[in-house]
């Protein structure tokens, strides 16, 4: 399978995503990153649009619904939620959305933090297979995807994103 | 009864007998070695081709728990894992409750021993009455009443005018005093070696040196007031060193150690493993190779199992709150033969640790096969291999620290005066 | 000999002690801890990790202090919390540990936190739990405090984050501290490489140099050029007696005032396990001086038991093939 180019995705929802901000208006707005990948696109967005808007990270681990069965993961990373989120449209930016089942858990640990006004979902791809009542707002691609199939976004040292594809049994991504 | 045992290898210390000898028993006695008395038909034929035969082995120390702790073990109990074990003789130590500090109950011990005849019980009287190291007891008496010897078992005389004076009454009659030497002060709520693993572990240790501060004192006012002493138990290097000097001022002084502390240090503690929680306390490498070579240079004059039967009770509770002490008899046997392996020591001089030695030191007339000997003998293969498992142990005490080791020799007869009172399965 | 804190796939199973503990698990639960530290300054001060699971404090031997911190994190994890100080009494009326415990298993908790006087309890109790449950030392007689040696190296790595470069003193009762025993051995696995122990000989166990400290009997040439200063808390009971002559004196001589931390380098942070007893260990205007640490140490304590709760409470159904992705 040819996958698209994330940079061209990247800059798709960059600008809708740039667009939901000056409707929903630059003070009442706050950028979330989940991490790893989310946190990437969310700093080269930020890059991009030059705007000076809160912004925040998190990793669910601590709410997601696997814990029983998996435990933490061995190198946890800090949320850091440095705004007041009560009332503020939140825009929160996912690389890859499947189950769903990530998002529930960093939507559950956002209301932690307060009561935002809107949650927008911003993902780079949608692979199809949701197991929840829940679909992104922005989206760079659909594509959908086998359970087997794996579909990861990495990030090198210069910045330069890509994704890869490959088989495994089913074993999850982290995203 | 004539029982005739054929094709063995004997070993008999106290005769120096090391060699292929058949063994010839009448009425309860050694009657023949090597060659039948005249006009003897065996009633019954051991074959212990393959197999050694020796005295039967003489204890040192061995709680029976009886009387008061009958939850722990009972008489019957544990001379049932003493005839397993190959032990035809043991002392017992005075801490049983009541403490034996009265005639009426050596007599009782005496007499329940003989009655299950199966090994003889040899108590040793306590020193001071209800061992509080205050005011002596009627050792005259005690001693009519069948105690060998006089002992504190593991509590010290901490008053060294009242010990002076306990030497010098024993040796008024030629008593000799067995004590585990150790300064009360020092080892007062230890239960570890004061050492690296102590220190890890947060356990309150006993310094080596209250050993040998105590076996000083010991052996100097031995020396003043002429008294027989025999010291319990040795575990630390300096402790051999000091017993060593004695006996070459002509000291009467003899010492035996445990099978725990020939083969065991306090890294066997582990994590906090109550089974080695012993008294005194496993020491370091160098304190156990101090002791083997004590063994070996004859310093040491013999082994004891120590054994020690404690209910699963005492031991389930944390390293210090647990009871110390093992259960030992059946191990005696193969822990003195792995001894023997693991320094190069002759079978007859390991045999005599555990026969002929201590018998002398209890001043009884056994540990030997001469003619019209008690016929108390052990047949064992030393090669045969077997491993320690709780509910095969004949003792009611399943507390060693070498359940579940493989042990090196079996004993496959124990005979008691002519008669069989063990056979291996 | 098995260890008996990990599981077959080397894993952290119960907090026992720090000795024995590879570097990775140590490093897992401080970085652990860093992410629940920020979740004690939410609206929701809860994740809802532990929810529906049951841990149990048993106190043998009472402790307010460090109870109320592991019921603390425990709650913050959405763990259900039962309080149990078993009094000595209750245990001379023939209770013995195991049944105490047995009845807890009865009740159907998922993590046991001990705290007992003797040396070995936790281990002791560790052995006898099922496989299922999980058990945390919160102190067993001068044996081991591992929460509390992992929260004082989270608090030297918060201050001094490189670890490879310090110069660390422990100054008091070594001998009968389990605080000092964790210490030296999690400072030691983190690769510190120069731990310090300061303290009159008859406050040092045996062959204390064999932990892999180096021993000080003076506090000037002990503390020169350290950058951590651990101070120990002195019992009451041990203040005068044959362990030492008063606590005047032991003051005078070990106690860290202002003039002898001027001895450490002049940034070094100093920590104290707590309760602190002013005017015997330390001097009142060094416990609330700019360089002690004292205070962060029970913030961070909070997350510290946090983070090891968390590690022990999840992934015990098996891992492996984990359903559904997210």
């Amino acid at each position: 399978m040819n996958l698209p180019n994330p940079e061209t995705l990247l800059a798709e929802i960059t600008a809708k995503i740039k667009t939901q901000l000056e409707f929903n208006g630059l003070t009442n707005t706050a950028l979330v990153g989940i991490h790893s990948g989310g946190v990437w696109l969310m700093n080269h967005i930020l890059k991009n649009i030059k705007l000076d808007v809160p912004y925040g990270m998190l990793d669910a681990a601590m709410y997601r619904d696997d814990y029983a069965k998996r435990g933490l993961k061995t190198e946890p990373k800090p949320s850091n939620i440095a705004f007041d989120v009560t009332n503020k449209h939140i825009i929160l930016i996912d690389d890859i959305f499947y189950t769903g089942r990530t998002t529930r858990a960093a939507m559950n640990e956002l209301f932690d933090y307060g009561r935002p006004a809107s949650i927008t979902l911003a993902v780079l791809i949608n692979r199809g297979g949701a197991e929840l009542p829940i679909a992104p707002n922005i989206v760079g691609a659909e594509i959908l995807l086998k359970p087997h199939e794996n579909l990861q976004l990495s990030q090198d040292n210069k910045g330069k994103l890509q994704l890869s594809l490959e088989n495994k049994t089913l074993e999850t991504n982290n995203g | 009864m004539k029982i005739h045992i054929k094709n063995g290898h004997l070993i008999d210390p106290k005769n120096k007998i090391d060699a292929k000898q058949d063994v010839f028993i009448v009425a309860g006695k050694v009657a023949g070695i090597g060659k039948a008395p005249d006009g003897f038909v065996a009633n019954q034929t051991i074959d212990a081709a393959g197999l050694i035969v020796s005295p039967g082995f003489v204890d040192l120390s061995a709680r029976l728990r009886e009387p008061g702790s009958e939850y722990q073990a009972t008489l019957n109990s544990e001379l049932l894992a003493a005839a397993a074990g190959g032990v035809t003789s043991l002392a017992c130590p005075p801490d049983t409750n009541p403490v034996l500090d009265e005639p009426g109950l050596v007599e009782m011990l005496k007499h329940r021993a003989k009655l299950l005849n199966l090994a003889h019980v040899y108590p040793l009287g306590a020193l001071t009455r209800q061992l509080e190291g205050k005011l002596l007891t009627e050792m005259h008496a005690l001693s009519n009443a069948g105690c060998v010897a006089f002992s504190q078992a593991d509590i010290a005389i901490t008053d060294t005018q009242v010990l002076w004076r306990a030497f010098e009454y024993a040796a008024t009659f030629g008593y000799t005093i067995f004590l585990r030497a150790e300064d009360y002060y020092l080892a007062k709520n230890g239960v570890a070696h004061d050492g690296e693993v102590a220190s890890r572990l947060g356990l309150k240790g006993i310094p080596a040196a209250a050993e040998a501060l105590s076996i000083a004192s010991i052996i100097r006012i031995a020396c003043e007031t002429k008294t027989r002493i025999h010291l319990c138990r040795l575990s630390t290097a300096e402790g051999v060193e000091l017993v060593r000097t004695a006996k070459k001022q002509g000291l009467q002084v003899s010492a035996d150690v445990s099978t725990q502390h020939l083969h065991l240090t306090d890294m066997d503690i582990g994590y906090f493993n109550t089974h080695a929680n012993l008294k005194p306390p496993l020491r370091s490498m160098r304190d156990k190779a101090a002791l083997s070579q004590g063994l070996k240079d004859g310093t040491i004059d013999a082994i004891c199992s120590d054994h020690t039967p404690v209910n699963d009770d005492a031991k389930l509770l944390p390293f210090a709150e647990a009871e110390a002490g093992a259960t030992g008899l059946e191990l005696l046997l193969p822990l003195a033969l792995k001894w023997a392996t693991d320094n190069k020591a002759s079978l007859l001089d390991t045999i005599a640790a555990i026969t002929s030695q201590p018998a002398s030191i209890l001043g009884i007339n056994g540990g030997h096969l001469s003619l019209n000997a008690d016929a108390d003998i052990a047949i064992f293969n030393p090669s045969t291999e077997w491993n320690v498992v709780a509910n095969q142990l004949k003792s009611q005490g399943k507390n060693t620290p070498f359940l579940g080791n493989l042990m090196l020799g079996r004993v496959y007869y124990t005979l008691l005066h002519g008669q069989i009172t063990y056979a291996y399965q | 000999m098995v260890n008996p804190q990990l599981d077959a796939e080397g894993n952290l199973k119960h907090l026992l002690t720090i000795e024995g503990l590879p570097k990775r698990i140590l490093n897992q639960i401080l970085d652990t801890a860093e992410t629940f530290v920020g979740v004690a300054e939410r609206d929701i001060k809860k994740v809802p990790l532990l929810r529906g699971k049951t841990v149990c404090n048993i106190f043998f031997e009472n402790s307010t202090r460090t109870r109320t911190t592991f019921e603390i994190a425990a709650k913050r994890l959405s763990a259900d919390v039962i309080n149990l100080n078993v009094n000595t009494s209750s245990q001379s009326k023939g209770e013995t540990i195991l049944d105490t415990v047995d009845n807890l298993i009865a009740m159907h908790a998922d993590m046991f936190v001990v705290r007992h006087a003797q040396s070995g309890a936790a281990h002791f109790i560790a052995r006898h739990v099922p496989d299922n449950i999980s058990v945390i030392n919160a102190g067993d007689g001068r044996h081991a405090h591992p929460t509390q040696g992992l929260l004082d190296v989270f608090t030297v790595r918060k201050y001094k984050p490189d670890l490879h470069n310090l110069r660390v003193a422990l100054v008091g009762d070594v001998l009968h501290s389990r605080v000092a025993r964790s210490e030296i051995h999690a400072l030691t696995t983190l690769g510190v490489p120069e731990v310090r122990v300061i303290a009159p000989k008859t406050l040092l166990p045996a062959d204390v140099e064999k932990l892999g400290v180096q021993v000080f009997h003076d506090m000037k040439a002990g503390l020169k050029d350290v950058d951590v200063i651990m101070m120990l808390r002195l019992q009451n009971e041990r203040m005068s007696g044959a362990l030492l002559p008063s606590a005047q004196e032991y003051f005078r001589t070990f106690g860290l005032t202002q003039e002898k931390l001027s001895y450490a380098k002049s940034d070094a942070i100093v920590m104290h396990p707590g309760p602190m007893n002013r005017g015997v260990e330390i001097d009142s205007s060094v416990a609330d001086g700019s360089q002690s640490v004292i205070l962060p140490q029970v913030t961070y304590g909070i997350a510290v038991r946090m983070a090891v709760m968390a590690i022990l409470g999840g992934g015990s159904i098996g891992g492996g093939n984990a359903g559904g992705a997210v």
